[in-house]
């Protein structure tokens, strides 16, 4: 795994983790006494679960890509250029971010 | 959470009533709404009930009310909106209410009945004036045939102008009739008078140019005046049978014309006279229709309210002795107290000093199932309730519906931009919910729109962020954080072929990024193989998503077994369901985790093919590798110690050690769950019936002459003078069995009385054990759960399915419209062609991707969860709570819709 993609899965899982699991625990002191302390709590954890579960799949799916994509030369050319700044005809230009 | 985990304790109360408070008993609990009671009378028919004769009275008022709301619409007097919500009025003022009505009835049919008689009248002399008026011009106009004779009696004119051929011979006599007749009728009417006289009269006719009312139906109709003329009595007597038969009015006509001024003139002043009295009877009706208009609102209300509350009284059991009225009906149990309230209330308002008693009784029967809902939750209550209601104290599945099934509609809408016009939607009905759910708009669509606001929002919001994973944003790619594919090409790479295929052991850039962090990768969106790649995720994503609602299912339903107290459940049904789901699909699921997480482009041929290997499972088929250590795909990267011809290994060999041992006992283990399922649970069932029958045997033996005195003991407590409680306890330790067992729990008028006695008495259970009935339910249910896996997680495909057919749709509106629009290459004109263009875009992606997909991905999420998920615990076999409220009775009008 390089280094975008571990601060990245650290990243989110803290996130979604602060709205499963953390949450549902503030709102026991908050929420005491109201009749639907519960479903919120349910709520909360169901998201995070849902959510999670979801970007974890397509994270993970990517980590190991075993195809790449067939681009159009044409296509390449001008991503080469505007998104890496390499010219193949030679001239170099300072990419523009 | 208690409330909506499952549906609310309910008890069955007896309610005792004296008659004097009964009505005000009765309409205090419709206000409350918290009370469903039960029929006790249902075998008598509707005219054997005791109030029968007061519903008829409020029958009759209806009618009247319905006749002066009837009046109102006729004069297009609207019946006011208003808040108001009056309380049923005491029988008493029943009589008043009724004596109003008939005054007003009364008032309005007279009223009618005379401007009917005057407008018939009016329209009779309207039609003389224009018999008069036309019949003028006839008879001047023959009047100038004769040249000098103009001033000659009309009869001679006509005369010269018909005979004038026969010269000499005797004067003839020419009568005539003056009439007039519907516009529509006069063809038939002339060949009608040419056939029958032979023609030997002469009709002439005139429209009358002013459409008449008709005074009975007020429609308007077209007539003429006509006059045929004629010689003779026979032709008269003919002419004047054909004008009848076509319902001709005949009028009168004098033969000179100062008779005719005169008659006019009379006429007229007749005609004037009219207008005025009709003017006048016309504002009579209208004032008594505004002092109706005011009030009706709330009687109507009234009428109602009394009429529901005499209903409910019929259903109620009357006891002489005591002038009670006893009630029974189911309610919550938590709103007692408010109960207690309200019958103090009404005792209080009927002025009764004896209090009203209320009577907690246990009993066999089922009770309703009760959930108490507000606004966000009633939409998924009624969601679920749609396929069944929930058994008595079930595990309610719509808590878990308020977010799987936006989440659901999200992976198989995945847009963020579709999303968040849904969003907007969704918002704005929220925050106009006050004036949309009051407004009369009788739009039955946009009324369940605005009835599932919450869940429009909720699935726009779930849409956004599915979006945003599937970086769809209106069928284009959003490049936040870079791609993760670098390039390196060069010019003759480049010029050599069309296009290229980016190999990943290249081309993908492991060490500084990784995967995309935010979903897919934008460069997908531009790539031709687009759809090969989003298929393969999308594929694993649904059944990796539909195992994970069907195991929170099963797990569900530990909760039921614990609740109704069937633990040996768990072990006999819970459990080999889980280990069927787990071992079968649960592995499937870790499999394709496994080689997400271990299998890269380096060792792209050996990484194992999860369709072959999941069937070669089931086929006990296993190829080896040559290499018999494990390996793992670095060392087949360009730096490490293997290649691939060494390993011998392709996508169906076997890639973990021991992987044979595993799989077989994983399948092992779930073909024996399977006669666990289908067998345990019907012989423990049984193994117990018989223990309890040996027990009570073995009971009913032992006691056999203290039971008797027993059961004359409970008869008389079963009564409901239970003025003492002592005797509660008394005999019910030594009786194992006996008669009825009947838990109560009395309490009087709420609060002064102390008088809480419970007594415990057991029923004697005679219900039916029938081991076959269960043998085969059981059977279905085993055959119904281990096909149910299988086939509900194909079913999780249409997760895909439908994600896909939307991303295309997006796509080609895109690329085959609005792309179209922005291609062009026309200087100015190009702007209005775009705007044209976005118009169609944005009018076709309203109606079929927000609408009909929306519609679409709808449904089947319900499907999925109806089926897929409630099938795995839910029972919905329950009957709804049907309190008896007034809020039905609030809308004021009596048409029927």
């Amino acid at each position: 795994m390089g280094t975008r993609a571990e601060t990245t899965f650290i990243v989110v899982s803290i996130f979604w983790a602060f709205i499963g699991i953390v949450c549902p625990i503030l709102l026991q002191f908050c929420m005491g006494k109201s009749p639907n302390k519960g479903i919120v709590q349910i709520m909360f954890i169901m998201t995070a679960v849902c959510c999670y579960l979801f970007w974890l799949c397509a994270f993970l799916f990517q980590l190991n890509p075993l195809v790449g994509p067939q681009l159009e030369s044409n296509l390449i050319r001008v991503m080469q250029y505007e998104w890496f700044g390499i010219d193949p005809t030679g001239h170099h230009h300072v990419k523009t971010t | 959470m208690g409330a909506f985990f499952r549906s609310e304790e309910m008890t069955l109360c007896q309610l005792f009533l004296q008659s004097d408070a009964a009505y005000a008993c009765v309409s205090e609990l419709g206000e409350m709404g918290l009370v469903q009671f039960k029929d006790l009378n249902s075998d008598t028919n509707a005219f054997q009930r005791k109030f029968v004769n007061e519903i008829m009275r409020c029958e009759e008022m209806e009618r009247k009310l319905r006749y002066i709301e009837k009046e109102l619409k006729k004069d297009d007097m609207k019946v006011p909106d208003s808040d108001s919500n009056p309380k049923a009025p005491a029988p008493k003022e029943m009589i008043d209410l009724e004596a109003t009505f008939e005054k007003i009835e009364s008032e309005l049919r007279e009223v009618n009945t005379n401007a009917e008689a005057l407008k018939k009248n009016f329209q009779e002399l309207t039609e003389l004036k224009e018999v008069l008026t036309k019949t003028q011009v006839f008879f001047r106009e023959y009047g100038s045939v004769g040249g000098e004779q103009s001033g000659l009696n009309v009869i001679e004119d006509a005369q010269n102008a018909l005979v004038q051929e026969e010269r000499g011979g005797t004067a003839v006599q020419l009568g005539f009739i003056a009439g007039v007749i519907p516009r529509e009728k006069v063809p038939a009417f002339e060949r009608m008078l040419w056939f029958a006289c032979r023609g030997n009269v002469f009709l002439r006719y005139d429209e009358i140019t002013q459409a008449l009312e008709d005074p009975h139906t007020g429609d308007e109709v077209h007539k003429g005046v006509f006059i045929v003329f004629f010689q003779g009595e026979q032709l008269k007597s003919r002419v004047r049978k054909i004008c009848e038969g076509f319902r001709a009015t005949l009028y009168p006509c004098p033969e000179t014309a100062q008779e005719r001024q005169e008659m006019l003139k009379g006429v007229n002043t007749r005609l004037e006279d009219l207008t005025i009295v009709l003017k006048q009877t016309k504002d009579h009706r209208h004032r008594v229709l505004v002092s109706a208009q005011k009030e009706i609102h709330n009687w109507i209300i009234k009428v109602k309210k009394i009429k529901a509350i005499y209903h409910t009284l019929n259903m109620c059991n009357f006891e002489h002795s005591r002038n009670n009225l006893i009630a029974e009906c189911w309610t919550p149990v938590k709103v007692l107290d408010q109960v207690q309230d309200a019958l103090r209330h009404g005792q209080e308002m009927s002025g009764s000093s004896v209090p009203n008693i209320l009577h907690r009784m246990k009993c066999k029967e089922t009770p309703p199932t009760y959930f108490t809902t507000n606004k966000f939750t009633k939409i998924f209550q009624s969601i679920v309730h749609s396929y069944g209601v929930a058994g008595y104290r079930e595990v309610n599945p719509a808590l878990y519906t308020i977010i799987s099934f936006p989440f659901l509609f999200a992976v198989m809408f995945g847009d963020t931009g579709h999303g968040f016009i849904m969003f907007l939607f969704g918002l704005w009905l929220v925050v106009c919910e006050k004036s949309l759910t009051s407004s009369k708009n009788s739009n039955e669509i946009f009324k369940m729109m605005v009835g599932g606001r919450y869940i429009i929002l909720l699935m726009g919001l779930f849409s956004l962020y599915t979006g945003v994973i599937y970086n769809d944003f209106f069928a284009k790619s959003i490049n936040l954080f870079g791609t993760s594919w670098k390039f390196n090409y060069t010019q003759t790479t480049l010029d050599s072929s069309h296009s290229i295929q980016m190999k990943p052991e290249d081309m993908f850039d492991n060490v500084t990024k990784s995967a995309y962090p935010l979903g897919l990768d934008p460069i997908w969106q531009a790539s031709i193989n687009k759809i090969t790649f989003t298929n393969s995720f999308k594929m694993k994503l649904s059944v990796i998503l539909g195992v994970s609602q069907m195991l929170m299912g099963v797990f569900l339903s530990i909760f039921n077994h614990i609740h109704f107290r069937h633990y040996v459940y768990i072990l006999v049904q819970f459990i080999p369901e889980v280990l069927f789901m787990l071992c079968i699909f649960g592995y499937l699921i870790a499999l394709i985790f496994v080689k997400w997480i271990t299998y890269n482009a380096h060792c792209a041929s050996c990484t194992p093919s999860i369709l072959i290997h999941f069937i070669n499972m089931f086929l006990m088929k296993y190829t080896k590798p040559n290499m018999t250590e494990a390996y793992n795909c670095d060392m087949m990267s360009p730096t490490g110690p293997y290649v691939q011809k060494q390993l011998g290994c392709d996508s169906q060999t076997i890639f973990y050690p021991h992987q044979q041992e595993i799989q077989t006992a994983l399948i092992l283990v779930a073909l024996l769950c399977i006669p666990i399922l289908l067998l345990a649970k019907p012989f423990i069932l049984r193994a117990q019936h018989n223990a309890k029958m040996r027990m009570a045997d073995g009971r009913k033996q032992a006691l056999g002459a203290t039971s008797h005195e027993q059961l004359v003991n409970n008869e008389e407590l079963e009564g409901h003078e239970l003025k003492s409680g002592e005797n509660g306890k008394t005999g019910i330790e030594m009786a194992g069995v006996s008669s009825s067992h009947v838990a109560v729990a009395v309490s009087i008028n709420g609060g002064t009385g102390q008088t809480a006695v419970t007594m415990d008495e057991h029923e004697e259970e005679e219900e039916k054990f029938d081991f076959g009935e269960l043998f085969v339910g059981q059977a279905i249910h085993t055959i119904e759960y281990c096909l149910g896996c299988v086939s509900h997680t194909a079913s999780y495909l249409r997760l895909w399915a439908l994600s896909l057919a939307h991303a295309q749709l997006s796509e080609v509106l895109w690329g085959m419209l609005f792309r179209a629009g922005l291609k062009m290459d026309a200087p100015y004109w190009g702007g209005i062609i775009v705007w044209a263009v976005f118009g169609a875009f944005a009018v076709l992606t309203v109606c079929v991707l927000l609408v009909m997909e929306g519609l679409s991905a709808f449904l089947h999420t319900l499907r999925l969860h109806w089926v897929e998920f409630q099938s795995k615990f839910y029972h919905g076999d329950g009957y709804l709570f049907d309190p008896f409220n007034f809020k039905e009775q609030m809308d004021p009008t009596l048409e029927d819709k």
